[in-house]
């Protein structure tokens, strides 16, 4: 293959790497930015956000369909779950942040131990809900993983606008400058975490019913969003978003290229000391706030 | 082929389970405490989909096992411990197999990392371990005396006894796909060699890490003159590899595929995406479909083991067995029992009487015993070789177009293990 087909692929293959890493960071940016929580377990409720759409998916004939239902069930089910964890779990450690990542970690296993009991071992795949190809002279493309692509713009749009223009935002907003004067003035802030914590959950179930037909359900599969969700998050700033997008630009492209032209490994070696160097010389990451 | 016992096909179900679970069944024993055999279980982690279902071919086996009459008279309990497929987990299960629930030996590995991170603990505490797990490590001599593979033949013999079929028949220029660890390390030395004295050429080697779970990237770094792309990848992600290799192909122009099964174990061929595997051809340690001409015992196995005549389980569809590997679990129990009782075996003191006499034996016929067929044992590496199949994909069902000799896949001994000390 020539290198103009070559960077081709490579750019495709970065660009979806990216979009992929911008979903599943964004809940993870959302739920430490306002709540100051590390969540360790967001991998596992990516991983069920698999799941539960390949459930949907066997439940409902059609392939379409399917992915349809799995788009609207999965994530809301997810997040009912995080608001439950949250009242139950985390609200009762006062969200101390050692506690709170020891029980994420704990929750982590529940969640990822429950899903083999319950779905079994196997990767499960589930349709895309078309089966569009770009036949390029050279190689072949799928189309799905370019509709992922303009899924995830319109998922961060989604919470931009919401975080920006709605009333429910600017609360969150609010308690993520100061929880104390949020409370103040009369925002319950109990509730402002519960719903941060169900919509971060939410957004990596989103996320993770989005990239399933690319890849497959399988109960370990939280392992490496919930790493790369790390590595975009430190990058870009905690509680950025802006940030978010952009480092999930840089290591998802940084990613695609590298390991196209040379061995995957210097991809993610290249990741990971990007990570080192930030935390390092701009602690806070590109875009987020220094802490006070 | 073995008969079923008389009185049980006489006194019929009822009275059969009746006689297995009284005690006087096993009266002729010295002892009437229970042979135990340890089951080193891949049952999560990444050689789940195999774990499974090895436990259920276990399970299977050893309920023939003891409907029979046990082991010297002696009724057979396996006890399953999970080792995560994690080799440093897994010399800790061989500890706790034999010290904890002092088990008589240990058996049922398929990865090989676990294998070579767990057999020289075995080794130590002398124990018999007996792998199911197709690595070249035991005839390489790697391992050690108290490791034996009776029940499937290793990767060296297989991949050298189907490439003069692949050279012959799909191309000589061959590109290699294979995960990066032990394992791909089999068949990448060992194919390019059986290749190259074929005639043929490897032209390129492509190692993937084991955990990868995306593959399109590698693709580039097949070469356009490429006759026969060879694929052999193991864990969870093997769908999305199968899956991306079609859609880097598309429509377009692609070589001939020859890929081991292991890329498609406990996947379901008519899976979407997987349409242009139609016509690839595959190997298979077992046809996981059942064919047209298979022998008596295949149907008596399958249900037996609960999988139906397409290779799922009879209870799911969707359920698919990983049936090229699972006979070597059921294979080993049947030489397990056969060299017990060769050796007279009593008790844990006997283990080494029981090493002698699985070293003594030289092959096993096919059977309901040997369901995957009749094999050639080698004492001194301590491996067996069977035949092996190549498949080919017709109508989204894996048709079988070839059968190896059990002779093309024979080579020196690199080892002989009768000569060390226990």
């Amino acid at each position: 293959m020539g290198t103009g087909p070559l960077l081709l692929l490579a750019t495709l293959e970065g660009t979806v790497m990216a979009a992929v890493l911008a979903l599943a960071a964004v809940g993870l940016s959302l739920t430490f930015g306002v709540m100051r929580v590390v969540n360790v377990a967001h991998g596992e409720f990516y991983m069920l956000g698999a799941v539960l759409a390949w459930a949907v998916a066997q439940a409902v004939p059609s392939a379409p369909l399917g992915f349809v239902a799995a788009l609207l069930i999965a994530p809301p089910l997810v997040a009912a779950l995080a608001w439950v964890t949250d009242t139950t779990l985390l609200k009762r450690l006062n969200y101390d942040p050692e506690s709170t990542i020891v029980a994420t970690i704990g929750l982590s296993y529940l969640l990822q131990q429950g899903a083999l009991s319950f779905f079994g071992p196997d990767a499960r795949p589930v349709a895309a809900p078309f089966s569009l190809r770009l036949q390029f002279p050279w190689f072949g493309y799928s189309g799905y993983k370019l509709f992922v692509v303009l899924a995830a713009l319109l998922v961060l749009g989604a919470v931009w606008l919401f975080l920006r223009r709605s009333k429910a935002g600017l609360v969150m907003r609010a308690t993520q400058v100061d929880r104390n004067t949020a409370r103040a003035f009369g925002i319950n802030v109990d509730r402002v975490y519960a719903g941060t914590f169900a919509l971060g959950a939410g957004l990596a179930a989103l996320a993770a019913v989005l990239v399933v037909p690319i890849s497959q359900a399988h109960y370990l599969m939280g392992h490496d969003p919930l790493l790369l969700s790390f590595i975009v998050v430190i990058i870009g700033g905690l509680g950025s978003l802006r940030g978010t997008l952009i480092a999930a630009l840089i290591i998802g492209l940084a990613d695609g290229i590298l390991s196209m032209l040379y061995p995957p490994t210097l991809a993610k070696i290249v990741a990971t000391l990007a990570v080192a160097l930030v935390l390092v010389f701009r602690p806070q990451g590109l875009f987020g706030a220094p802490a006070r | 082929m073995t008969h079923l016992p008389r009185r049980c096909v006489l006194a019929g179900l009822a009275a059969g389970s009746a006689l297995a679970l009284s005690p006087a069944r096993f009266a002729m024993a010295q002892s009437a405490a229970p042979i135990k055999l340890g089951f080193q279980l891949h049952r999560t982690g990444i050689g789940a989909s195999y774990g499974r279902w090895y436990e259920r071919t276990a399970q299977a086996a050893l309920t023939r096992v003891n409907a029979a009459g046990g082991i010297n008279g002696r009724p057979v309990e396996i006890v399953f411990e999970d080792d995560g497929t994690d080799p440093k987990r897994g010399a800790e299960v061989v500890d706790k197999l034999v010290s904890q629930h002092g088990c008589d030996l240990i058996f049922g590995p398929l990865f090989s990392h676990v294998v070579i991170g767990s057999a020289p603990r075995a080794g130590e505490l002398k124990v018999p371990y007996l792998v199911c797990s197709e690595g070249y490590h035991v005839a390489s001599g790697m391992l050690n005396r108290w490791t034996l593979q009776p029940g499937i033949t290793d990767v060296r013999a297989q991949v050298s006894s189907m490439a003069p079929w692949v050279t012959s028949t799909l191309g000589k220029k061959v590109t290699m796909v294979f995960p990066d660890y032990a394992f791909g390390h089999d068949h990448r030395d060992f194919f390019t060699a059986a290749v190259e004295a074929q005639g043929g050429q490897i032209v390129a080697k492509i190692a993937v890490p084991p955990t990868e779970t995306s593959f399109t990237r590698y693709f580039p770094q097949i070469p356009a003159d490429t006759d026969v792309l060879y694929h052999v990848m193991v864990g969870p992600a093997v769908l999305t590899f199968v899956k991306e290799l079609g859609e880097f192909y598309g429509s377009g122009a692609r070589p001939q595929i020859f890929g081991f099964i292991d890329s498609l174990e406990a996947v379901d061929l008519a899976g979407p995406g997987l349409e242009f595997l139609e016509g690839t051809h595959f190997w298979e340690g077992h046809c996981r479909v059942k064919q047209a001409d298979a022998p008596a015992w295949e149907g008596e196995y399958r249900a037996a083991v609960g999988v139906d005549d397409n290779g799922a389980s009879v209870s799911d569809a969707k359920d698919v067995a990983t049936y090229a590997h699972m006979f070597s679990v059921w294979e080993t129990l049947s030489v397990i029992k056969q060299g017990m009782e060769a050796a007279g075996y009593q008790s844990t003191a006997d283990r080494q009487k029981f090493v002698e006499a699985v070293e003594a034996m030289t092959g096993f016929d096919a059977g309901l015993d040997h369901v995957q067929g009749t094999k050639t044992f080698n004492g001194k590496t301590h491996q067996v070789f069977g035949q092996q199949f190549i498949s080919k994909v017709e109508g989204g069902k894996l048709i079988r177009v070839h059968a190896t000799a059990i002779e093309d896949g024979l080579y020196p001994d690199a080892v002989d293990y009768t000569t060390q000390s226990f």
